[in-house]
């Protein structure tokens, strides 16, 4: 079985900072990191490999020193790495991704037929949990977003059953591969890379395919032109005309703080009390 | 600002000039895709036709809602209620392979019936279904989808989703010039419910869909209903307290949990708090996490990064508690005290006991 991770490398947002004065990005010194979602993909794509048999092939798209985070994913005893980059990519929105994630998996497909394509659920610097779907409605995979397990692979590869985080319940889910699926966080914790495995992740070769090596034909589909979506503005939020209310704490006790706070929230809201009580009536 | 250094790509995008092909401009209208499953319609769906009226008065065209599910009461019941909320037309899909969502089944006949009918705009809510449906619908239609929009206008008869970026640090406003239908999600609670009008009546327009249930790949086995247990009704809780990085600790979040206690509230936390493992994905507030609109949120050692702050600013009143003085948290908050989370909260705790014990004596 060939089993296909899609990984994106991302700024670490916690430590992301805007500019008190220029409200711009500071990006200077800012780490890069897997996205932390694509870890869950990644190990529930080792887990599948480890029970069913194959391998597993990791890829990005980003600027050259994504192939960080390649080296990474081959540390966790990932099998192959490739790693797509080019100028002509540069401004994808989310169709434009997709696109060209997957003709790199379609021509992956071409040299070893793909079963199972995992992505995270979404990454932490776009948020939009739409380039799992626009691969999977490009190759004509059956998509399965949020899912939380994946309870049998049938031995031929035929099909697969998971479980899938629907709103209000759990939809247990049985269908043919192949099929992309988007991994739920918290559902797998990620292993420990064996010695082997870092080794070989410093020695291993990393695949790199410019647009034209993944077998993009029609360049006007990737990056700023083949995207729909277009950025007219980035600004920072406009902070409310009036600040927060302080309580006065200097030098004064916790409980004479909690009184005072409770003083005016209860003078702001004459209903809070009554709600309250409602509230914990049923308690 | 310097709009150049916050995003790379954007001086090129904005320069692109609108130039909507001739075979989209008879698309027209606003639709809103209603989220019915089980015979229950997810609010966000009605939150959407309040949004969705204003872009449709704003354009001077139809408010319209598209009801896909099982035929029979449950789904009559949405297409009525559709209606209330504001709806003018009301397309229906009535068919029996729609009982459980199934991305191909359903994509297929929204598909259907927006070649036909052809909207300007169609709204959807960010729900799980919500964004496994649009994020295929979008790229099958090959245009322009907008995820998690916290605020929704009309600029020169296009519309301009804000959504907040760069992980939560920034917003910024996108469009889809020359595609069309333009697509956006929203998440639940992000914007305010409607009036309900009862007795409104509007047009209703049926429509088939032309799949068998041979021709669908993906069979549901089985359904699982989560327990009321396993339920976290965050989003639609009157009190919620949440903390933050600032509580120190996993073990400090007791503090949390104890003042919620004592006030009827549920709790939640910030991304970070997720991320450590302080507390499960499903208590998260804030852009990623669930959208509030509670009359009371009391915000602990939480510092209000962007994406926090589009969570929770439809709450009544804030109260953030941060021993940082000059933490963006106070730039919303209605009321702040500076100081240390970890010993103001349990002092709220007991204080807040002591005031309500007083009150159900007094009756």
């Amino acid at each position: 079985m060939h089993i296909v991770v899609c990984i994106k490398q991302v700024p670490d947002s916690a430590q992301i900072r805007v500019h008190p004065v220029t409200n711009t990005i500071m990006r200077q010194g800012v780490p890069t990191i897997i996205n932390p979602y694509d870890l869950f993909a990644l190990e529930e794509a080792l887990r599948v490999r480890d029970r069913f048999g194959g391998k597993v092939t990791v890829l990005t798209m980003g600027p050259p020193m994504a192939e960080d985070s390649l080296r990474k994913a081959l540390g966790y005893g990932v099998d192959a790495a490739v790693l797509l980059t080019d100028r002509a990519f540069a401004g994808s929105d989310t169709l434009a991704t997709s696109f060209a994630l997957a003709t790199a998996i379609e021509k992956l497909h071409q040299e070893d037929p793909v079963h199972i394509v995992f992505t995270g659920k979404q990454t932490i610097d776009g948020d939009t949990a739409q380039v799992g779907p626009g691969i999977a409605q490009r190759l004509k995979l059956q998509q399965l977003t949020y899912v939380s397990a994946i309870r049998d692979v049938d031995s031929a590869g035929k099909s697969i059953t998971v479980e899938r985080r629907a709103e209000g319940g759990t939809q247990v889910l049985k269908t043919t591969l192949p099929c992309l699926i988007t991994m739920l966080e918290g559902t797998n914790t990620l292993r420990r890379g064996s010695m082997d495995d870092v080794f070989r992740a410093v020695r291993s070769e990393v695949r790199t395919w410019s647009a034209r090596d993944a077998g993009v034909e029609d360049i006007t589909k990737c990056g700023l032109r083949g995207s729909p979506t277009v950025v007219k503005k980035v600004f920072a939020p406009q902070p409310r005309m009036e600040k927060a209310q302080q309580i006065d704490a200097l030098g004064k006790s916790p409980a004479e703080i909690a009184d005072e706070t409770i003083n005016m929230l209860f003078t702001a809201s004459n209903q809070l009390g009554d709600d309250i009580l409602k509230l914990t009536e049923a308690i | 600002m310097t709009e150049k250094k916050a995003a790379p790509a954007a001086p090129t995008r904005a320069s692109a000039k609108k130039e909507l092909p001739e075979h989209f401009k008879d698309y027209k209208h606003v639709w809103v895709f209603i989220e019915l499953e089980r015979d229950e319609v997810h609010s966000v769906s009605w939150e959407l036709l309040g949004e969705g009226r204003k872009l449709a008065d704003t354009l001077k065209v139809d408010l319209c809602a598209v009801v896909m599910g099982p035929p029979g009461e449950g789904l009559e019941k949405a297409v009525r209620e559709s209606w209330g909320y504001g709806a003018d037309v009301t397309y229906v899909v009535a068919d029996p392979i729609l009982a459980d969502y199934r991305t191909q089944s359903y994509t297929e006949g929204l598909e259907t019936l927006i070649n036909t009918h052809k909207p300007e705009i169609i709204l959807l809510g960010a729900t799980t279904l919500g964004r496994d449906l649009a994020g295929s619908l979008a790229t099958t239609l090959k245009t322009g989808l907008t995820a998690d929009c916290t605020g929704l206008e009309i600029d020169d008869g296009s519309l301009a989703a804000t959504r907040p970026t760069f992980g939560g640090t920034l917003l910024c406003t996108i469009y889809t010039l020359n595609f069309r239908p333009q697509m956006a999600t929203v998440r639940p609670r992000v914007m305010a419910m409607p009036d309900f009008t009862e007795g409104r009546s509007g047009k209703r327009i049926d429509f088939p869909l032309n799949i068998k249930e041979n021709d669908i790949i993906t069979k549901v086995l089985e359904f699982i209903p989560d327990t009321t247990s396993d339920k976290v009704n965050l989003a639609y809780a009157d009190i919620v307290v949440a903390g933050g990085m600032g509580l120190g600790s996993a073990a400090n979040f007791q503090h949390v949990m104890d003042l919620a206690r004592v006030l009827g509230a549920d709790y939640g936390g910030s991304r970070p708090t997720v991320q450590k493992g302080w507390i499960p994905a499903e208590r998260q507030i804030g852009q990623t996490g669930k959208t509030i609109r509670p009359k009371l949120y009391i915000a602990a050692g939480i510092s209000g990064a962007i994406q926090h702050r589009v969570g929770v600013e439809g709450a009544d009143m804030i109260l953030a508690i941060n021993s940082d003085p000059n933490a963006p948290i106070f730039e919303f908050a209605h009321y702040g005290i500076v100081g240390d989370a970890t010993q103001i909260l349990p002092a709220l705790t007991k204080a807040f006991e002591q005031r309500l014990s007083k009150m159900r004596k007094a009756g």
